[in-house]
């Protein structure tokens, strides 16, 4: 059981890579995408889970109080704004994509194909 | 290549992927082990050190404040891509009767709608605010902060006025509180050099743990943050809106 968290993050970056290769639009692979990403955010959480720990958070609870580590949550807090400016930032290139070559598929995007 | 070689290719290799995934995380210790000493350091002295009770937040914007500078000019630098690669091209324009587009598109916009958008902005604006500046007592900070004020001026598209929406937060403004934002951050780290020799080194009076005005720079920083996240997004999302509202192909009415 202790492997399960583990095992979803390896599962979910496997998952959006097949989405990513599979995708005959480009807004689903950017999408798949997020889903690698989302892999990165289990990861981290799960790696810096104590066990019985609180959220390390000292407004309500005591300072001597057991806290799982707040360093991966940061971590994690990066991973999303990373996380959003790279979707924005491709989100753009696919509007111009389809302005320039009429379609979402990467299949007919004649730049890739050439 | 054609799809089927391609998800064939993927399939061979996500298999060997997937193995060594399996076996590395394998080697992690088990789920609620934690083996680290820098958390537990950490949450040992956030609040005696730092006077902060959130110490995501503290270490987001003081210990770990230089790293945050980074990331926070990621999101700057991405934003300017956006801004770049849609920008108007030589084939395009924008609609020349703005307001006759702001009608056309949303007449589907209900009046409760409308109302229910209007009665949201101040609340949305109410919970960023909120947010931003309790980051280092409660769960939140510049970063979270930043988004939820940036959906206000959204809840005024959300009601079917998109140009209403330019009115109430137009771009320049925008894009100036998203540069004051980051340079305000930038600036917070430059006062640590200044009054006590390093850079990103906490410089104001820490207060008592728990209040408003506690942390010392933790509040200054969170809010520039705050500030540019939610100029940021604005930006960012007036681009894209742009281009489906008001930017027309040549040769499209």
């Amino acid at each position: 059981m202790s492997f399960l968290p583990y095992a979803i993050a390896a599962w979910l970056f496997l998952a959006g890579l097949y989405g990513i290769v599979s995708s005959r639009n480009l807004i689903r692979a950017i999408l798949s995408l997020t889903v690698v990403q989302s892999a990165t955010y289990v990861i981290l959480i799960a790696i810096g889970y104590t066990k019985g720990g609180q959220a390390p958070i000292f407004a309500d609870i005591p300072q001597t109080s057991k806290a799982v580590d707040p360093v991966v949550q940061v971590l994690v807090l990066t991973d999303v704004v990373i996380e959003a400016t790279v979707s924005a930032m491709l989100l753009a290139l696919a509007v111009q994509a389809h302005k320039r070559f009429g379609s979402l598929d990467p299949q007919k995007l004649r730049a890739l194909r050439d | 290549m054609s799809r089927t070689t391609r998800l064939a290719l993927f399939g061979v290799a996500a298999v060997g992927l997937g193995a060594v995934l399996v076996i590395g995380l394998a080697g992690l210790p088990a789920f609620g082990d934690y083996r680290g000493v820098y958390g537990h350091v950490l949450d040992g002295i956030g609040v005696t050190e730092r006077h902060a009770t959130d110490l995501v937040t503290a270490l987001n914007f003081d210990i770990r404040g230089f790293d945050t500078l980074g990331e926070e000019f990621i999101l700057f630098a991405s934003v300017l891509g956006v801004v770049l690669i849609l920008r108007q091209l030589r084939d395009e324009h924008q609609h020349p009767n703005q307001e006759e587009v702001d009608e056309h598109k949303f007449v589907g916009a209900s009046e409760a709608l409308r109302a229910l958008s209007l009665v949201l902005i101040p609340v949305l604006l109410a919970l960023g605010v909120y947010i931003v500046v309790h980051g280092q007592i409660t769960p939140g900070g510049g970063f979270q902060g930043g988004v939820i004020l940036a959906t206000g001026p959204l809840a005024v598209f959300l009601a079917g006025r998109y140009l209403r929406m330019r009115i109430v937060a137009p771009q320049v403004v925008v894009e100036i509180g998203d540069a004051i934002g980051a340079i305000g951050y930038g600036l917070v780290g430059l006062g640590g050099l200044v009054f006590v020799g390093v850079f990103f080194k906490n410089f104001l009076p820490l207060g008592i743990p728990g209040h408003l005005l506690s942390a010392g720079q933790i509040d200054v920083a969170s809010t520039a943050v705050g500030l540019e996240v939610s100029g940021a997004f604005l930006v960012a999302w007036s681009e894209f809106l742009d281009q489906t509202i008001l930017v027309r192909s040549r040769g499209e009415s």
